[in-house]
């Protein structure tokens, strides 16, 4: 596949492309042009560490939302196996905008959920491009009580823009069901890992994003407002989404300075739709070493641990009295 | 001009001119949704309810809290949490400004007051949004001061009430704000280990965050009505959805016809509704007539 270039990512895009002109010349002429090739490549790859070792938090957002980012069941496929898919709420529908179900992770059985993006125009309205509506939270808070049940811990991926503004969302309550999970991830008996791999919205990202550990991919974001949103009610035009992102604090090692987040998973050179492999790789590392942390521990320890971490959020003064 | 005015001197006339220019505003107010002209102390007599129509006014947090609890020992709980700017948040203008503004504004320093006291006799803890502070926006303080207050009522064996009103999460936190949806929550599993009550109050308007945390988690979950509660506001909605949004979309009465709530309560009834249903939930004797 092609790899999608982002606009600050142009100059690595023209390299490449003449890179891959090179390549076909190669093929026919007597000349060898290899030696070239070989210098423009290694030249792309200084140009990269440039580009991405200072890139803004507007930039990071963009490599985030990329169009060729692998999505949880690129994640579910690659990291484990005899993966059985678990559709529906029981309810009322089942949410594709939530993939979940049982899966092998290193040999151990683990409940898997996840936000799941569409590649294709066709794949996307049926995910509703990742925005989940209250029966995609209700499969997810039913398959984490299973987890629960047959004690198997539960893996979260994160990829939303947020949860769906519709009309069906509200009648049968978004909110509720957001609220819901909130609440009995709190204190389910089993341990909970989240990883935000890519977009983080709101809280249609938290409602399956409280954990005894929270992880997020180098180039993921999280954040209380989309930049764009934040940008049109305070600046009033979302042209100024840039200055939102920056001043919102929606990247991995800012996150991790303020304590939100536990452990940033780094990224290969590019981003992770970059090298897909290298990047699941770095995440079965990552994961391996949170299940392995989590299993140590005796499950009361764990639970007081998570509603610490949970009381602990938030930063403010104190004086004396009151 | 009245006869005896025409025969007043020029002198006194002209102070009583002045006189009747300094009778403070706001003696008579319009009812947003009738428009009936009343008078302010009829108005404030009946909870700020419109006696032509019923329309429930928005009220600040001290004069929610003022109305709920029973007169006499209150105690604030958690005043002493104060906001800080932690993410040196900047847009058109600083956080700073904004909480120094805020605080000018309303009297308040953030935008949740808690209050320990009773509601016709029932001991209890209470929490009520102000609104007009930042759009009673949920940030690292509302959570914290929700949390001791919460913690008072599990010291205290007492049911908790929260009054809603809010457009949600805080921006200028970032993510802390929206981690205290997670806190607040979290903290209602603890009320419910030691089997104490949580009454949310849903008025106009409760949205975003809170409303999509602990507002939705009530053991019984009133509202006031014709409020506007809801995930997503009408506007975002419209945006997405390019429809036309139904009549009466996101209000009290569309909640209650969806399951949403448990009930519709005029706030004129809401001390006895509250203390009634607190008292069974807790087992104890019925309220003394």
């Amino acid at each position: 596949m092609k790899t999608t270039y982002l606009d600050f990512e142009q100059p690595i895009a023209e390299l490449e492309a003449k890179i891959e002109e090179l390549s076909e010349v190669q093929g026919d002429a007597s000349l060898d042009i290899s030696d070239e090739i070989e210098r423009l490549r290694k030249k792309g790859v200084t140009l990269t560490k440039e580009i991405y070792a200072k890139l803004n938090a507007w930039q990071i957002s963009q490599v985030a939302r990329h169009p060729q980012r692998p999505y949880t069941l690129d994640y579910i496929q690659s990291l484990t196996t005899d993966f059985q898919e678990l559709h529906g709420d029981r309810a009322f529908a089942d949410d594709q905008a939530i993939v979940g179900g049982l899966a092998r992770f290193e040999g151990e059985p683990v409940m898997i959920i996840g936000h799941q993006k569409g590649r294709d125009t066709k794949e996307k309205l049926l995910r509703n491009f990742g925005m989940p509506r209250p029966e995609g939270y209700r499969k997810a808070l039913r398959l984490m009580r299973m987890a629960e049940k047959f004690r198997m811990p539960v893996l979260t991926f994160i990829d939303t823009p947020g949860a769906y503004p519709g009309i069906g969302a509200e009648e049968r309550g978004q909110s509720e069901a957001i609220a819901r999970n909130l609440y009995v991830m709190a204190e389910l008996k089993t341990p909970v890992i989240c990883t935000v791999i890519g977009e983080g919205g709101s809280g249609g990202a938290l409602a399956i994003g409280v954990g005894d550990v929270v992880m997020m991919l180098q180039y993921a974001t999280y954040s209380v407002i989309s930049p764009e949103g934040c940008a049109s009610i305070l600046w009033k035009s979302a042209d100024k989404a840039p200055q939102a992102a920056e001043t919102l604090g929606i990247t991995a090692p800012r996150l991790k300075a303020l304590g939100l987040v536990d452990r940033v998973v780094s990224e290969p050179l590019g981003g992770a739709h970059r090298q897909a492999e290298a990047m699941a790789e770095n995440l079965r590392k990552a994961l391996s070493d949170a299940l392995r942390e989590v299993k140590e521990r005796p499950l009361n320890a764990l639970l007081n641990d998570r509603y610490a971490r949970l009381m602990g959020y938030g930063k403010f003064k104190e004086t004396r009295g009151g | 001009m009245s006869w005896f005015q025409k025969i007043l001197p020029p002198k006194i006339k002209r102070r009583q001119e002045a006189a009747r220019k300094t009778v403070p505003e706001g003696l008579w107010s319009k009812c947003p949704n009738c428009e009936a002209v009343l008078y302010a102390a009829d108005l404030d007599n009946n909870a700020h309810v419109c006696p032509q129509c019923g329309h429930h006014n928005r009220l600040g947090a001290r004069k929610r809290l003022e109305l709920l609890l029973d007169e006499g020992e209150r105690k604030e709980i958690g005043g002493n949490v104060l906001p800080i700017d932690s993410l040196k948040f900047k847009d058109s203008r600083k956080y700073t400004e904004r909480i120094a503004e805020a605080g000018k504004q309303t009297g308040e320093s953030d935008a949740l007051v808690v209050m320990q006291g009773h509601v016709l006799g029932v001991p209890l803890v209470a929490a009520a949004f102000e609104f007009r502070y930042m759009g009673g926006s949920m940030g690292s303080v509302v959570g914290e001061r929700f949390v001791r207050g919460i913690d008072a009522a599990i010291k205290g064996k007492q049911p908790f009430v929260c009054i809603s009103a809010s457009g949600g999460a805080r921006m200028q936190e970032g993510l802390l704000s929206l981690m205290q949806m997670a806190k607040t929550s979290a903290a209602l599993t603890q009320l419910a280990a030691h089997r104490l009550p949580f009454v949310s109050v849903l008025t106009d308007p409760t949205m975003g965050g809170v409303s999509a945390s602990f507002a939705m988690l009530g053991d019984l979950i009133i509202a006031e009505p014709n409020a506007l509660i809801g995930f997503a506001g009408p506007r975002v909605i419209e945006q997405t959805v390019r429809e036309k949004l139904p009549e009466g979309f996101q209000r009290a009465e569309f909640l209650l016809e969806h399951g949403a709530i448990d009930m519709i309560v005029d706030r004129r009834e809401m001390r006895k509704v509250i203390a009634r249903g607190v008292n069974m939930l807790m087992r104890k004797a019925p309220l003394q007539a």
